[in-house]
C-alpha cells in the first residue's frame, strides 16, 4: 500500500530555506507572498489494511519522520 | 573508578569528523581516552565520560542527529547517561542529544543558511560540575564554531523552563552565528548530566591555535569523569 508523508515547518516556524526560495522566486519576477520548504516521503507499506497502514504511519512520523518541535505532518493514504 | 588518567569513550559515527580531535584534546588534559565505533554495544569498562564529536553523521540526512540516535551504541549511551554517568555532546553530538530526547529543544539550520566558521564568545550562565565546574558565571569564553544546522530552538513556554531550572549554560554573547533563541549555546538535561553546545571546545584547548578556553570544559568534564563510577550491571 502507498502512503506519502508531508512534513512542512510548523507556522510561525522560521523557516530560512522558504525565505531563500521565496526571495529567488521574487528576483524571477513572481509575485510570491510567502514560501514554505517542506519535505515529501513516498513510502510502500506491506500492509493490506488501510487503517493498520495509518496508524502504522503515524507512529514513523511520531518516531522518526517528523520532529514535533518544529514540524508538522500530513499522511495520505492511497486508495 | 577511573584511575588518574580518567578513560573517556569518544563515539565514531559514519561521518562523524571531530572524533580524533576530541580524542587529541581530551588525551592532551590528561585522558585516556578511546575511540568506540557507533556498531558496539557497549561502552569500554571503566568509562568515566562520553563525548559524542561533531560531523556529519548519517551525511545529515532527514535531520541532522535523526539517525545516528538509531545507532547500537547509542542505547549504550543512554543508559549511562541515566547512570548518571556526564556524556557531552559537541556541534553534531548536541544535535544527536536532541534528536534523541537526550536533550531539550532541536537544532535548525541557521538563519543566515550560511555555513558559519569562526571564533565566538559565549557566556557561563552556569558554572556547576560536570562541565562548568572550571569556569564561573558570567566568565566569557572564546570557541570556535562551525557548522550549517546550530539554530537551537525550543517553544517560549520551554525555554521558560529552562532558565528556571537553570539549564542553559552557555549563550553567544554579542554575534549570535546561527540564529538560535535566546542566544542558547549549549544546555543541560533536567538532571545536569548531560550537555550539548555548538561551539567546539575541542578545537581551543592550545593558545597557538587562538584560545586555550575549550579547556576548562573539557577540563571540567574530566574532573567529573574521575569522580563517577559506573555503577556495576
Amino acid at each position: 500500500m502507498k502512503a506519502t508523508v508531508l512534513v512542512r515547518p510548523k507556522q510561525g516556524i522560521l523557516d530560512p530555506q522558504g525565505q531563500a526560495v521565496e526571495d529567488s522566486l521574487r528576483h524571477l519576477g513572481f509575485a510570491v507572498a510567502e514560501a514554505r520548504v517542506g519535505r515529501v516521503i513516498d513510502l510502500e507499506v506491506d500492509v493490506v489494511d488501510p487503517q493498520q497502514a495509518r496508524a502504522d504511519v503515524e507512529r514513523m512520523c511520531a518516531e522518526l519522520l517528523a520532529n514535533p518541535l518544529i514540524e508538522s505532518y500530513e499522511i495520505e493514504i492511497a486508495a | 573508578m577511573s584511575g588518574a588518567r580518567p578513560r573517556v569513550a569518544v563515539v565514531a559515527f559514519p561521518g562523524s569528523n571531530d572524533d580524533h580531535d576530541a580524542v587529541w584534546a581530551l588525551n592532551a588534559l590528561g585522558a585516556d581516552a578511546v575511540l568506540v565505533w557507533h556498531a558496539a554495544e557497549r561502552l569500554p569498562e571503566d568509562v568515566g565520560a562520553v563525548v559524542l564529536p561533531g560531523g556529519f553523521s548519517y551525511g545529515d540526512y532527514l535531520r541532522c542527529g535523526a539517525i545516528a540516535r538509531f545507532s547500537p551504541a547509542m542505547r549504550a549511551v543512554t543508559e549511562f547517561a541515566a547512570a548518571g554517568g556526564p556524556v557531552l555532546g559537541i556541534c553534531n553530538g548536541f544535535q544527536i542529544l536532541c534528536e534523541a530526547g537526550l536533550l531539550p529543544g532541536v537544532l535548525r539550520p541557521n538563519a543566515s543558511l550560511s555555513f558559519v566558521c569562526r571564533d565566538v564568545a559565549v557566556r557561563v550562565e552556569l558554572d556547576a560540575p560536570p562541565f562548568t565546574s572550571r569556569c564561573r558565571q558570567g566568565q566569557e569564553l572564546v570557541i570556535p564554531v562551525k557548522h550549517g544546522e546550530g539554530c537551537w530552538f525550543a517553544p517560549p513556554e520551554l525555554i521558560e523552563q529552562l532558565e528556571q531550572n537553570g539549564q542553559i549554560v552557555l549563550r553567544y554573547v554579542g554575534d549570535n552565528p546561527n540564529g538560535s533563541v535566546d542566544d542558547v549555546a549549549g544546555v543541560v538535561n533536567e538532571r545536569g548530566n548531560v550537555m550539548g553546545l555548538m561551539p567546539h571546545p575541542e578545537h581551543a584547548v592550545d593558545p597557538l591555535l587562538g584560545s586555550g578556553d575549550g579547556a576548562l570544559i573539557l577540563a571540567s568534564l574530566l574532573d567529573a569523569a574521575r569522580d563517577f563510577a559506573l555503577a556495576p550491571v
